[in-house]
């Protein structure tokens, strides 16, 4: 069940984590290619915290591309193939707001069969995972930087990320944490409409890039590593941001001190 | 007819209509504009969360709104019979065409020859001032945002604030060009000088026109916000007074009414009343007052279940204010009368897919409109159902070409030896990208503005093949 909560965005219920239990990683397709220096970390993280993991390397894709750009009937396929994939596992963590919300709200928009919407039901998001889950805030991490996080939308109000990253980053030894002004607007990624309207897409990754540049931070960290994506290769064309580097959040959670 | 004709040409001709462009064309819309949104938006959404139970309004509202839109052939026969109760003559019109017909009766019957208009969402479906033109009619719009428009020869950018393009600076260039006053830019002065050419015009006119913001089922009156007083002049001065009102705005009982006004003004102008609330209830002697009940499309989106809360919309403006898109591109570039998410999610209904279809796509997704819109209204999801239902029918996103493109994709997204093919040759794509000589489509859309990620050497499941069986135990 989904209300909304004081901070106006949705507050799920979530189910407690027996000890021992496997869990499974849903790493998404980019993370896998492009960084997979996050699942890495992902795995540290999970696996310094005594859970046994698994990675069904039959995965592939969560369908969202092909599900936001209307092609729903493809999207299925592929949701189908995913519901297949993880049906044997409780919980399923993922390192990506965007992905974990496509499926656990919008399998069952995509897909009427009610098997599949209840695979999607047992995907978490890392840093809910650990807070909301697993209870923990503090994971012992060292990392002396001045860092900002940017809250991709997705997360941010479809599954009501927003406390939880912020909570474990304060916790993180000698990071200090730069608030980002208007942390709350859109970065312009949105998939496919950052190569549908471009125009559009990179005018709003600007405005966050200056943002990010004025809050004071030398890393900017995300849930979501496909905003940074976005975000962070407009900036890499900025002499005036070139120092800024990104990071997803499990990167910083996974370091030592 | 006319006024159809009009509406198509000026759709062809908006941004996210061109038929040369193959994507969204975008335009940049005014600073002015971004900045005014933007800064409603925060402002409005400060008074929102300063009410403690704002959620529960927002869910009240919601409530009674499905309970109005899921109920409309009872209350719209209520509200008839009560109206005409009261005096009022109720026409019933099935679309644009049919209401103008009506309202050019009107002006016959009573041999109008000038109208005075207050603010009307419905009008501008009709293209009420072009049509009345057409016969010889003046019809003056009398807020001020919509008196600059018109004095401009534009279309409103805005729901509420239909001239949000313009600064006061632009408002002063433009008296000046066209009522011949001494250029300012003061508000107050600005403000007076309209004032001046505005008031006179109530008196004269044979006809007030008036849209409608909530219609009340069980005791038969309209009711009217405004801010400046136009819409109380030009209902109330004229002998005959004609109110135009969507089918979807009727609201079961008076009794509901405060839980509207409250998060309409909020959520509209960041007020927590407006300056004037009217509830009319009929026809004062003397007078005249006709009421078209307009469909216009609306029942289209009655047909389709996960798009019917699209009706409950309340047209506060707050899901324009929240728009990033929106803020940036401005309201001509949606081309019909409804920009912004909401504009995104009404209009393939109300003026067909084959021309709006592309409307849905110009969003990121982001939900802030959803988020803010006081009569809960699922526009994200709709956006998505939208976008579904555009490539399945006749639109100008339907695309063989895309369809295959996609078909391949879910083809090779079916198991992971057809993924690993795939995206090796992804990775080889971007590792050779920066050695074309220029990038074509897609590739070109994303590094006009942006570098393309790095390839990492090696990809997540060959390091798991190699170090996975360590993370199968749980450690210590």
């Amino acid at each position: 069940m989904v209300r909304i909560g004081e901070n106006g965005l949705p507050q799920w219920d979530y189910p407690t984590y027996d000890r021992g239990e496997k869990v499974a990683l849903f790493i998404p397709c980019y993370i896998d290619q492009f960084y997979p220096q996050i699942a890495e970390a992902t795995a540290e993280i999970l696996h310094r915290l005594g859970i046994p993991l698994v990675f069904p390397e039959e995965q592939t894709c969560c369908g969202q591309p092909a599900f936001n750009s209307g092609y729903w009937e493809e999207a299925r396929r592929v949701i189908r193939h995913f519901a297949k994939v993880f049906r044997p596992y409780r919980y399923i963590v993922c390192p990506s707001g965007s992905c974990s919300a496509m499926c656990r709200v919008f399998f069952g928009q995509a897909d009427p069969d009610p098997a599949t919407t209840e695979v999607g039901s047992r995907v978490f998001e890392l840093t809910e995972f650990l807070v909301n889950i697993l209870g923990v805030t503090d994971l012992g991490a060292r990392f002396p930087h001045k860092v900002t996080m940017h809250s991709g939308c997705h997360g941010r109000r479809e599954l009501g990320i927003f406390d939880q990253p912020i909570s474990l980053l304060k916790n993180v030894k000698d990071l200090v944490y730069c608030e980002l002004p208007n942390i709350e607007e859109c970065c312009g990624f949105g998939g496919t409409f950052s190569v549908k309207m471009p125009g559009t897409s990179i005018a709003m990754g600007e405005t966050k890039a200056a943002n990010i540049l004025r809050s004071g931070a030398d890393v900017v960290t995300s849930v979501d590593i496909s905003c940074l994506m976005h975000v962070g290769g407009i900036m890499r064309r900025k002499p005036e941001m070139r120092h800024i580097r990104v990071m997803h959040i499990a990167e910083i959670l996974n370091t030592r001190g | 007819m006319t006024a159809v004709h009009s509406q198509q040409v000026s759709l062809r001709g908006a941004a996210f209509w061109k038929a040369e462009n193959k994507g969204l064309a975008e335009p940049h819309g005014s600073k002015a504009l971004g900045e005014s949104a933007e800064r409603s938006s925060k402002h409005n959404r400060q008074i929102a969360m300063a009410i403690p139970y704002w959620e529960e309004w927002r869910e009240a509202a919601h409530q009674i709104k499905r309970y109005a839109i899921f109920h409309l052939d009872d209350l719209l026969v209520q509200f008839e019979k009560n109206l005409t109760a009261r005096g009022c003559i109720v026409l019933w019109a099935k679309d644009a065409e049919e209401a103008n017909q009506h309202l050019l009766n009107i002006v016959k019957k009573h041999n109008v020859k000038t109208v005075v208009k207050s603010k009307s969402m419905v009008s501008e479906e009709m293209e009420v001032n072009h049509v009345l033109a057409s016969v010889g009619v003046k019809a003056l719009e009398t807020d001020l945002g919509e008196y600059l428009v018109q004095l401009a020869g534009q279309r409103p950018t805005h729901i509420v604030t239909p001239a949000l393009h313009l600064s006061a600076s632009d408002v002063g260039r433009l008296f000046a060009e066209k009522l011949g006053e001494p250029f300012t830019s003061e508000h107050e002065k600005l403000t007076d000088i309209a004032r001046r050419h505005l008031r006179e015009e109530y008196l004269r006119a044979d006809m007030g026109i008036s849209g409608c913001n909530f219609g009340l089922a069980d005791t038969g009156a309209i009711c009217i916000v405004e801010n400046e007083g136009n819409a109380g002049l030009s209902i109330s001065a004229p002998p005959v007074h004609v109110a135009l009102i969507g089918i979807e705005k009727v609201i079961p009982s008076i009794d509901y009414l405060p839980q509207f006004l409250n998060l309409l003004a909020r959520s509209g102008t960041g007020q927590k009343l407006t300056t004037y609330t009217h509830i009319i209830h009929g026809a004062t002697p003397g007078r005249t007052f006709y009421v078209i009940l307009i469909d216009n499309g609306r029942t289209n989106v009655l047909k389709d279940p996960a798009a019917r809360t699209a009706l409950f919309c309340i047209r506060c403006g707050a899901c324009l204010n929240a728009c990033p898109v929106y803020r940036r591109v401005g309201g001509w570039a949606y081309g019909w009368v409804y920009p912004g998410p909401i504009g995104s999610i009404l209009t393939p209904h109300l003026v067909g897919f084959d021309q709006a279809g592309k409307l849905p796509f110009a969003s990121s997704l982001c939900g802030a409109c959803g988020e803010v819109c006081p009569v809960k209204i699922d526009i994200p999801h709709q956006l998505v159902h939208l976008r579904h239902r555009a490539v399945n029918t006749k639109s100008p996103v339907r695309s063989p070409l895309e369809r295959l493109i996609w078909n391949a994709w879910s083809w090779a997204m079916g198991g992971p030896l057809r993924y690993r093919l795939t995206m090796g040759f992804v990775r080889i794509g971007v590792r050779l990208a920066k050695f074309l000589p220029f990038h074509p489509a897609q590739l070109g859309a994303w590094t006009r503005g942006r570098d393309l990620p790095l390839v990492p050497p090696t990809t997540f499941r060959s390091w798991w093949r190699r170090y996975g069986k360590r993370f199968q135990q749980p450690s210590g």
